[in-house]
């Protein structure tokens, strides 16, 4: 629980991850480029006290999370979003059973969500289940930019990916967690379309889909799926470092998150050990809106709470104390989606 | 007498003036601007060039379309014999630099992974360039003057010889919509004016355009400074930074 100026703030960090980007554990030259990316981000967007060396950034393990996340009370409860990359790191890039047994050694702090890969076929499909049963999975973490032998990615509309979501949906997963970023294949597509993530949200109402980065850098694409689909969720990993760096931006886009999405669907997420979560919680609840931004309505405490922990804390059925639970908000200006709304598409 | 010859020697500095009219299409900004270019040498009419991203992992159809469109400037500048332009540092950049030595062109390099030409890529970022620098135009009014009727708006109404109003002409002409004073500042991707009624949710999805190209010109501009250091004497700050956004880059500690 975190308290500042006789506020309450009930904190879960919807994405943290036990990685382990070491050299003795890459694969090949894509692994070093991937933690080296990682780090590039982690040194370009901190706070200088917060700058960790390349060494300690490598590899963190369990006793380190612990103090890091859970430092001083700030964050109440982490919600672990392993990637796998496989083809970059020889026992891959998250930690799956270091992770998964941390979180039954502090079940009250932690929840493991896992991965799956339709490209596993049905292999896959029969590991789901057994992962579902033994980690008792309420989410996962897909990374559709992920490789996979000749593939470099796969989108949430092929065939595959709806018979794994028709079994997320049968198990009781119904968080799901998409990385969208770099790189995804056919290369002719943007990269970054979070287009597969309207026609899913559409066919899986019963499915919430979560979408890490609030689809940076395609906003404005994210922002008119989530509006239509009252199912979709923004997650500000990446995107809140900006707090610190370039305030008047991440004003922005908080801006319009709160317009298109409401202040009921944005989840916070420091992305540990990109970032360590105790400044991003700290400097977010001091956070405002600068007034010069005339086009945004200021942030208020209410969605400053249910940002940082309210509205994870009912994806994942967390328990809250009563006096810290909010109401929901009413729907926003642009609405959930409507026949007599469809117009507006074309705008 | 011998007939005078034209002066062919090439130099840098038309080199690099021809790899300023290369755009990252995702910024919409000249990769000689962003700090893109990484080296430039010139020996008699042969060019080699070498261009560097912020990431390894920036996306490689993006990064072949500079590659490509820096191969094509830089071989159009006259007296150049043979060019080279490389990729560094990038996951793919043997197959990139690979494909471009021998003229495989987009689809003959990624071979299965690439289905199309980049044509339709290329077109929507130009007209998100063009949606973005609309939405600068118009919210740098209503910021001094918040009772403009932004659905009446003119391109004659907008403030002549202003960065913003310019950069909106230039986007306009890429596209092929009017650009004379009576023609409609606000409008849709298919250059059609929105009723009133609609207005207001045009240019809100316009905004969120607009903040989208800002962030990646923030991520990408910031990540190449730490990559390489010293690069940031390389980039050239972005007007709408210098109207709006002071700079504050965190360098970090370490090296």
């Amino acid at each position: 629980m975190y308290r500042k100026d006789g506020e309450s703030y009930y904190v879960v960090d919807a994405h943290i991850a036990l990685w382990d980007g070491r050299p003795e554990n890459q694969r090949n030259i894509h692994g070093k480029q991937f933690i080296d990316c990682f780090y590039d981000y982690h040194r370009n967007l901190s706070p200088e006290s917060e700058v960790w060396s390349y060494e300690e950034y490598l590899y963190q393990g369990g006793e380190r999370l612990m103090r890091d996340v859970f430092v001083d009370g700030i964050v109440d409860h982490a919600i672990f979003q392993p990637a796998r990359l496989k083809e970059f790191y020889h026992r891959g890039f998250g930690q799956t059973e270091e992770a998964f047994a941390l979180a039954q050694a502090h079940p009250d702090k932690l929840t493991y969500n896992h991965y799956w890969d339709p490209r596993d076929g049905e292999n896959g499909l029969d590991e789901l289940r057994r992962n579902a049963e033994r980690m008792q999975l309420k989410g996962v973490k897909l990374y559709t930019a992920d490789w996979h032998g000749e593939s470099r990615g796969w989108k949430l509309t092929d065939p595959m990916a709806y018979r794994y979501l028709e079994a997320c949906r049968e198990l009781g997963i119904k968080n799901i967690h998409i990385h969208k970023g770099p790189t995804i294949r056919p290369l002719d597509r943007d990269a970054f379309d979070v287009a597969d993530v309207d026609h899913v949200a559409t066919d899986f109402t019963d499915l919430n889909f979560v979408v890490e980065h609030c689809g940076l850098p395609r906003l404005e694409d994210f922002c008119w799926i989530a509006t239509q689909e009252p199912n979709v969720y923004a997650g500000l990993a990446v995107a809140i470092p900006f707090i610190h760096t370039r305030p008047r931006y991440f004003a922005q886009i908080m801006g319009e998150l709160t317009y298109w999405l409401g202040e009921d669907r944005i989840l916070f997420s420091s992305d540990y050990a990109l970032w360590t979560p105790k400044w991003l919680v700290e400097k977010f609840v001091d956070f405002q809106i600068p007034e010069d931004l005339t086009e945004y309505a200021p942030l208020s405490t209410p969605l400053k709470k249910k940002v940082l922990g309210l509205n994870a804390a009912k994806l994942y059925d967390l328990p809250v104390p009563a006096e810290l639970q909010l109401p929901d908000a009413d729907e926003t200006a642009t609405g959930p989606r409507e026949p007599a709304a469809a117009d507006l598409a074309s705008v | 007498m011998t007939a005078v010859l034209p002066d062919l020697t090439v130099t840098e500095a038309e080199v690099r003036a021809a790899l300023g009219t290369v755009v990252d299409p995702e910024l919409d900004e000249p990769i000689t601007d962003v700090g893109f270019v990484r080296s430039v040498s010139v020996q008699g009419g042969a060019v080699e060039v070498h261009l560097r991203l912020p990431t390894s992992f920036c996306a490689p159809n993006f990064a072949w379309l500079m590659v490509s469109d820096a191969h094509d400037a830089v071989s159009a500048v006259p007296g150049v014999g043979s060019v080279v332009v490389e990729l560094d540092d990038h996951h793919d950049s043997d197959l990139i630099n690979r494909g471009m030595a021998a003229g495989l062109g987009y689809r003959g390099t990624f071979g299965h992974e690439a289905e199309d030409s980049l044509d339709e890529l290329r077109a929507t970022f130009q007209r998100k360039a063009h949606t973005a620098a609309m939405e600068r135009a118009i919210t740098a009014l209503v910021r001094t003057d918040p009772a403009v009727d932004v659905a009446a708006l003119t391109l004659g109404d907008l403030p002549a010889g202003e960065h913003t109003t310019d950069a909106l002409l230039r986007r306009r002409a890429t596209l092929g919509l009017p650009v004379d004073d009576g023609a409609p500042v606000l409008v849709r991707d298919d250059g059609t004016r929105p009723d009133p009624a609609q207005a207001e949710m045009v240019l809100r999805r316009a905004r969120s355009v607009r903040i989208s190209v800002d962030g990646n010109a923030h991520f990408c501009r910031g990540l190449l400074t730490t990559r390489y250091p010293g690069s940031e004497a390389d980039q050239t700050p972005r007007p709408e930074d210098r109207l709006l956004l002071p700079l504050t880059v965190s360098k970090g500690t370490h090296p």
